[in-house]
């Protein structure tokens, strides 16, 4: 890992899915050996209404529990896209739904916009499965986990009977992230 | 694969509790403490207990000390505005000498305040929520390993010295989910209460031997026919107008946590050995004080961390053996100077002490706790 | 001389009892310990007195606990239905018997009531009714009769009464019932019946507070109020043979409510059995 601290956020609204998004990659670390600390930031809505979720990957102990200038951003909402671009770190990878408009002043060499959304809708045919579109690309892109961790921490967060979708959904998201895009932002675990 | 599993604070301190023996939780829905109740009530008939959501918060302590006293190991789970209307029954219970853990995974207030956002603005309310002066243990967690690990203190505590122990939780470690390698369950040490053998009706259940502070008795319909009552009672249970015995018992439920603050109070020091600047946390906060110290350390700074693992009683001995040491103590806790006040108490205005709190249900940051040191030390240099 | 009733089922060390004479409360609690006593004495349906928990709240009836000699608790104001049901959940052998007054259980206490008797767990409540507030010094209460006077309603009562065992019915209780002081044969045979039902259980019992109630109303003395009791309040078989005019303005002194709804516990021993069943497999 390039830094000492990994920390990646995911914003979108209620009902997306961008906690367990958060979570299933936090359960990826612990199944690959990695310290993690996860935690989410939400409004009074189960559906609708801005929430984060946040995700720090370390090879030491994590003691703060914040992500303050994310390394990656997950947006799946115009709103939450603008309002978390101006808090990223230097060299910060932003992957959002290509639905938005990208925000002025965002670099256009650190962005993947990719059809999340519809990926799910269209291509799995469940849209509460945009989460596991974007877990799939998440990884296809940063190269974080070994195919095997992630598909057992998804499999620890969904229900029994649901693994062929959610494995659909994961190849799909990993399907929409090029070959260039992957040697690009790939990050380095060792 | 590691034995490390991916734990909410929430879930672990029902591990932790279920590890510790409890088999009983009464409890309502309230932000940000609700995966307790749902933990419980998916865990706790699969360990054979029970669990039960009552209509209210006054109801679920209730229900909690009247499982307890038919001899479970019981606990309940709430935040704020939930954690006051259970006081007047957490003074019931310490009166009546009845065991169990609550659990307050704080949140901004007062009132509604903002539900789903972090604060540790319960600290006094935790000791001084009910009327009358009373004895108080609580304990407050930093992380989720921490938080299993402490609730068995917690049971532990709640058991050996019957009385309600306050878990001190906050929104920052309750809501936060980390990788963690729980412990053997094997090598738990255990606490159960004591218990009286003698069968028969009226003997004196709350009877104490000279140097002793905590009475025996058997759960409620194990033979052992006694009466508990919230009034002033004599060592038979039964309600007292004397001034002398009511004096004494009280004395005594004060005693039982006075003079055991030895056993009782354990903090947690990082860094402290040659530390000349002390920052005092607890719970949550704790998390970006220890990047503070690590960031004051990488820098030369001798800075080190306080943390009061037993929130109450507060453990002044221990501070007050620091002092000597100290050219100041910082104070961070996410309330407007709650914990300050014990802090400033045991110092007496032998050393300056800063503060940084937060009322607004955002958290501070490691970068705000080297900001405010910073200062300090620059106050420090004028003088 | 106390009776053979007082010295097996009281507490004699802590006898004379708080209550004024003329209080209906006292001839409560013997109803209760004649009930238990026929029951512990009962071939058929024998309960063991080690298995009775006697739960209070507080006011004038809830210092009843205190003077019946089982293991007895006199928990807070309004809550001692949920301290009992912590307790019947922890141990569902035992025969939780909640003693409370119209106060206690209808006020402060309300919520606690209709939930617990929604839940059907297997607790008997037995109300100490008096339609007052008598420990601190005659308020009105839920129950005191609209246009009453009490120290809080000196110009004749605003509010509307609750009748306790009607709301109790409606709030899904498997049993609920009407007893009186004046009816006392009638009033332990009922109690029994609520203590051997399944689950909960509730009887609204009428006492009488000449001290306050019947004082601040012009209701008489003692003997007044129970006459008036012998007069309107009027046991099942009786009251169902009277013409609906006979009836008006009379109440009946009996089983409001009876059915076999599932009982709680019994219903979560299900739950326990079902997961340790998933867990073996």
């Amino acid at each position: 890992m390039k830094n000492e601290r990994y920390e990646m956020r995911f914003a979108g609204s209620g009902g997306q899915g961008v906690i367990l998004a958060s979570v299933i990659l936090a359960e990826a670390a612990v199944i690959a050996g990695l310290r993690t600390v996860q935690s989410q930031a939400y409004g009074p809505e189960a559906r609708g209404g801005v929430s984060k979720a946040e995700t720090i990957l370390s090879r030491e102990e994590i003691w703060y529990s914040k992500v303050t200038r994310p390394d990656f951003l997950l947006a799946l909402t115009q709103a939450s896209l603008e309002a978390y671009t101006k808090t990223l770190a230097k060299g910060a990878v932003v992957m959002m739904d290509d639905s938005l408009d990208r925000p002025a002043g965002l670099d256009g060499t650190r962005v993947i916009a990719i059809p999340i959304l519809h990926t799910a809708k269209e291509v799995v045919g469940k849209s509460f499965t945009a989460n596991i579109v974007a877990v799939g690309a998440i990884n296809a892109a940063l190269g974080l986990f070994d195919d095997e961790s992630l598909v057992e921490a998804v499999r620890r967060h969904i229900p029994a009977g649901t693994e062929e979708i959610n494995r659909k959904a994961l190849d799909a998201g990993a399907a929409l992230i090029s070959e260039e895009q992957a040697a690009a932002f790939a990050q380095k675990l060792g | 694969m590691s034995k490390t599993v991916l734990m909410q604070g929430n879930e672990a301190a029902v591990e932790g509790a279920i590890a510790a023996g409890m088999r009983f939780f009464a409890g309502y829905p309230i932000t940000p403490s609700t995966e307790i109740a749902e933990t419980c009530a998916l865990r706790l008939p699969q360990e054979g207990g029970k669990f039960i959501q009552m209509e209210d918060e006054i109801s679920s302590i209730a229900a909690v000390l009247g499982a307890s006293a038919a001899g479970m190991k019981a606990m309940t789970a709430t935040s704020g505005p939930g954690f006051s209307l259970m006081q007047e029954n957490l003074g019931y219970g310490a009166m009546a000498e009845i065991p169990c853990v609550i659990v307050d995974v704080q949140r901004s207030g007062p009132s509604t305040g903002l539900p789903t956002s972090p604060s540790q603005g319960d600290y006094m309310q935790a000791r001084w929520g009910t009327h009358g002066d009373h004895p108080v243990i609580a304990l407050s967690p930093a992380s989720v390993l921490e938080t299993y690990t402490l609730m068995i203190r917690a049971f532990n505590l709640a058991e050996k010295y019957r009385t309600p122990v306050i878990f001190l939780m906050d929104e920052i470690v309750g809501h936060m989910r980390e990788g963690v390698e729980l412990p053997d369950p094997g090598k738990l040490i255990i606490n159960q209460r004591k218990m009286s053998f003698h069968d028969g009706a009226n003997k004196q259940c709350y009877f104490v031997p000279e140097g002793e502070y905590v009475p025996a008795m058997k759960p409620f319909g194990q033979g052992e026919r006694y009466n508990i009552t919230g009034l002033a009672h004599d060592e038979s249970g039964f309600p007292v107008n004397s001034s002398e015995i009511a004096g004494r018992l009280v004395k005594r439920l004060l005693d039982k946590v006075e003079k055991n603050t030895d056993h009782i109070c354990r903090v947690e020091e990082i860094e402290m050995d040659d530390a000349e600047t002390a920052i005092v946390c607890f719970g949550g906060t704790t998390r970006a004080a220890r990047d503070a110290v690590n960031a004051a350390r990488a820098v030369g700074k001798k800075v080190g961390m306080f943390r009061p693992v037993t929130v109450w009683p507060f453990p002044e001995k221990q501070l007050r053996a620091r002092l000597p040491q100290l050219k100041r103590i910082l104070v961070v806790e996410h309330n407007h100077g709650q914990m300050l006040l014990e802090v400033q108490r045991c110092v007496g205005g032998a050393l300056p002490v800063g503060f940084l709190g937060r009322i607004d249900g955002t958290v501070i940051s490691p970068r705000d706790i080297l900001a405010r040191l910073g200062e300090m030390e620059g106050m420090h240099h004028a003088e | 001389m106390p009776s053979d009733l007082v010295h097996l089922y009281m507490r004699i060390d802590h006898l004379p009892q708080i209550w004024c004479p003329g209080c209906g409360n006292g001839v409560i609690m013997r109803d209760v310990a004649v009930a238990i006593d026929e029951l512990i004495h009962d071939e058929e349906n024998s309960i063991n007195r080690e298995d009775i928990v006697i739960v209070s709240g507080i006011g004038c009836s809830s210092r009843a606990a205190g003077y019946l000699d089982f293991n007895s608790i006199h928990t807070t104001h309004g809550r001692a239905i949920a301290f009992a049901s912590g307790i019947k959940m922890a141990n569902p052998k035992l025969h939780v018997i909640v003693l409370t007054g119209d106060g206690d259980c209808s006020a402060i206490g309300g919520n606690h009531l209709i939930h617990a008797a929604r839940r059907n767990l297997g607790l008997t409540v037995v109300c100490f009714n008096n339609d007052i507030y008598g420990m601190t010094g005659g308020q009105y209460s839920p129950t005191t009769p609209h246009g009453d006077r009490a120290t809080t309603a000196p110009y004749g009562n605003v509010d509307r009464p609750f009748d306790i065992a009607n709301l109790a019915s409606g709030a899904g209780a498997s049993f609920s019932a009407r007893g009186d002081v004046y009816h006392a044969r009638e009033t332990i045979d009922i109690i029994k019946q609520a203590i051997l039902h399944k689950g909960f259980s509730l009887v609204d019992v009428y006492s009488i507070c000449p001290t306050y109630y019947g004082r601040k109303n012009k209701k008489g003395d003692a003997v007044e109020m129970l006459k008036w009791q012998k007069e309107n309040l009027v046991p099942t078989a009786r009251y169902y043979s009277m013409s609906e005019g006979e009836r008006a303005n009379k109440k009946l002194i009996g089983i409001l409510s009876f059915n076999d709804y599932p009982e709680y516990t019994e219903e979560y021993a299900r739950i326990i059995a079902l997961c340790r069943k998933a867990k073996k497999k």
